[in-house]
């Protein structure tokens, strides 16, 4: 669907993207994550054809951007970082504007605008000027902008920066929606929004790839031991000692009492070790209430990745401000 | 072609819904319209005393329309920065750029949408003094010629052409409007004054330079002589112009 080869770009002696080779298989939501200055942007500019790539090239369904720009552009929906819109147009007119633009037929143009903003939830909207619509509303707008001629690829840049914690749901549930229809490629440097989005996640930093897999497997490969909570009807100190006598254990921890019931957190080398904490636990006729297994975060998971490859200072920690937390989990 | 229709019409919506078009407008019938009012004040004027004397008819060609066909040119290089200076400056502000240079159409129908788009106000512009010109026509005896009328008109046009071809391209080089706009004047500026140099100087370069002024080639059309030079000079200009704003948008920010 996408390959991009070997595409590398300068801005004079700065290399912002570097060698960077990876592609997008048919109807998947492809994460793009990195820090700020990662090249996230320059290289969705050089796809979508917006900048001349210093080295390699783009292909989408097999056509190549710099032979075709025109017939690669029009299979392509870009929302730029910033979206790209004239403050002093209505909605609906901007829109039409766009499908001019992008050479819809005239017997198509008023239904394609309807159904954009439809899938865009700015129906009530169309006839508002854009420069008075609220930050959320105006991303949507180039949302809609970006899937009015029904493109098979669409590259949507940081699409919920900025966007309050409600805005920031809504416009990702917008992004699934739009799944499958579209191969979707999506940067973001907020790690939560890889993990809940995308089915695969690309790591750059310094324009350089550092990963790419699922967010699971990403997982596995920065840790290979599971990580479990137990919560056991049981003293602290006995349930510990109970499992501490199993062998595939490698550290159990106490992390506190609460109303009789004691929580712990404990490594295993093996899946077997599940069924084995289970078995110890009631056997010693104790009620197991709690065993789940901890997955580690994706930010764990891009400082262990992005800190081995470049030893990157300012990778983000947390998730951004406003980000829910509860989605700070995989 | 559809592109550059959506451009023009983009474009003319963006002018009407902002002040920038009525200000143009405005100002221009008030400045245009003085000229006219102070030059057929002077020209009733000269005739009365024409008259007294005995004198024959004064030409109303020569004395009143070819003075205030000048005076448009020179208005329309004061304004007309004013038109261009936003054109690229507020598409690469504004991000729109990004839409236009990753739309499946050409760098060129672009420039052609942004370049009619103005056109058509600078025909409003026009359109506006041949108001004040069919006055003219309508009391002089003899009316006045339609064809040189329509070559002067033409001149104009292909002025205004000059100035929003050459102002576009400047306005593609920088993101900032009010240095698109200087630099726009300025260049105007230059161009207009450039046969000047031909009053101190007469040497062979001093003609190439003042072949190069605006108002060398306004003249004959003002004067009504539709001369082939002419029409390459002010043509090759406004292509030229065209042409460089489109390579601009090739080339990397
Ligand atoms: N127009 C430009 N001129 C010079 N350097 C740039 C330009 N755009 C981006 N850069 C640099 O290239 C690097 C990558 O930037 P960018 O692609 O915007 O990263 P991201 O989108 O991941 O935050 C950064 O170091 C940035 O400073
Ligand atoms: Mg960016």
């Amino acid at each position: 669907m996408l390959e991009v080869q070997n595409l590398s770009k300068s801005y004079g002696p700065k290399l912002a993207v570097d060698n960077l080779s990876f592609s997008a298989r048919k109807g998947e939501i492809l994460g793009f994550l990195g820090p700020n200055g990662a090249g996230k942007t320059t290289t969705m500019r050089m796809i979508t054809g917006y900048l001349p790539p210093s080295h390699g090239q783009v292909v989408v369904e097999g056509i190549a951007l710099r032979e075709s720009p025109i017939e690669v552009k029009r299979r392509i929906g870009y929302l730029p970082e910033l979206p790209p819109l004239y403050p002093e147009l209505s909605v609906r007119d901007y829109l039409l504007f766009v499908a001019r633009l992008k050479k819809i037929p005239s017997a198509q143009r008023q239904p394609a605008v309807d159904r954009a903003l439809e899938r865009a939830a700015l129906g009530e909207q169309r006839q508002r000027i854009i420069g008075r619509l609220s930050k959320g509303y105006r991303q949507r707008v180039g949302i809609a902008q970006a899937i009015l001629n029904e493109p098979p690829l669409l590259i949507l840049d940081e699409p919920t920066a900025g966007l309050d914690p409600r805005q920031i749901l809504e416009t990702r549930n917008l992004v699934r929606s739009l799944a499958g229809e579209h191969t979707i490629i999506l940067s973001t440097h907020i790690l939560a929004e890889a993990a809940t989005t995308c089915e695969r996640v690309i790591i750059i930093n310094q324009g350089r790839l550092v990963a790419v897999d699922t967010p699971e497997n990403l997982t596995h490969r920065v840790k290979p031991t599971d990580t479990l909570q137990v919560e056991v009807s049981a003293p602290a100190e006995a349930a510990a000692a109970a499992l501490r006598a199993l062998p595939d254990l490698t550290a159990v921890e106490v992390l506190g009492q609460h109303q009789g019931a004691s929580r712990l957190q404990v490594e295993a080398r093996t899946l077997a070790a599940r069924e084995a904490i289970a078995r110890a636990l009631v056997g010693a006729g104790w009620g197991l209430r709690e065993l789940r297994p901890v997955e580690l975060t994706l930010e764990q998971i891009f400082l262990s990745l992005t800190g081995a490859a470049a030893g990157a200072p300012n990778v983000p920690v947390a998730a951004a401000p406003g980000e829910p937390q509860s989605e700070g989990e995989v | 072609m559809s592109a550059i229709w959506a451009i023009l019409r983009k474009e003319w919506k963006s002018y009407f819904v902002t002040p920038a078009a009525y200000v143009v407008l405005a100002l221009f019938a008030v400045i245009a319209g003085f000229f006219f009012y102070s030059m057929l004040a002077y020209y009733v004027m000269q005739s009365m005393g024409g008259g007294m004397f005995g004198g024959g008819r004064l030409d109303v060609h020569a004395m009143l329309l070819q003075p205030l066909f000048f005076d448009v040119g020179v208005t329309m290089l004061f304004l007309l920065p004013m038109v261009t200076m936003r054109l690229y400056a507020e598409e690469t502000r504004g991000g729109t750029m990004e839409l236009l240079k990753t739309a499946p159409v050409r760098r060129l129908e672009v420039v052609l949408g942004k370049f009619f788009a103005a056109f058509g106000l600078l025909l409003a512009l026009l359109l506006m003094v041949f108001a004040y010109v069919l006055v003219v026509w309508h009391y002089a005896h003899p009316h006045p010629g339609w064809a040189s009328l329509g070559v002067a008109f033409l001149g104009l046009l292909l002025l205004g052409g000059v100035y929003l071809s050459l102002g576009l391209f400047l306005s593609s080089l920088t993101r900032t409007q009010i240095v698109a706009g200087v630099t726009t004047f300025a260049l105007f500026l230059l161009l207009w004054v450039a046969d000047w140099v031909t009053a101190y100087d007469n040497g062979r370069f001093a003609h190439i330079i003042a072949y190069l002024s605006l108002t060398t080639h306004l003249t004959n059309f003002v004067q009504g002589v539709l001369d082939v030079k002419d029409l390459v000079y002010y043509l090759s200009l406004i292509f030229a112009g065209l042409f460089l704003t489109a390579r601009r948008m090739e080339l990397a920010e």
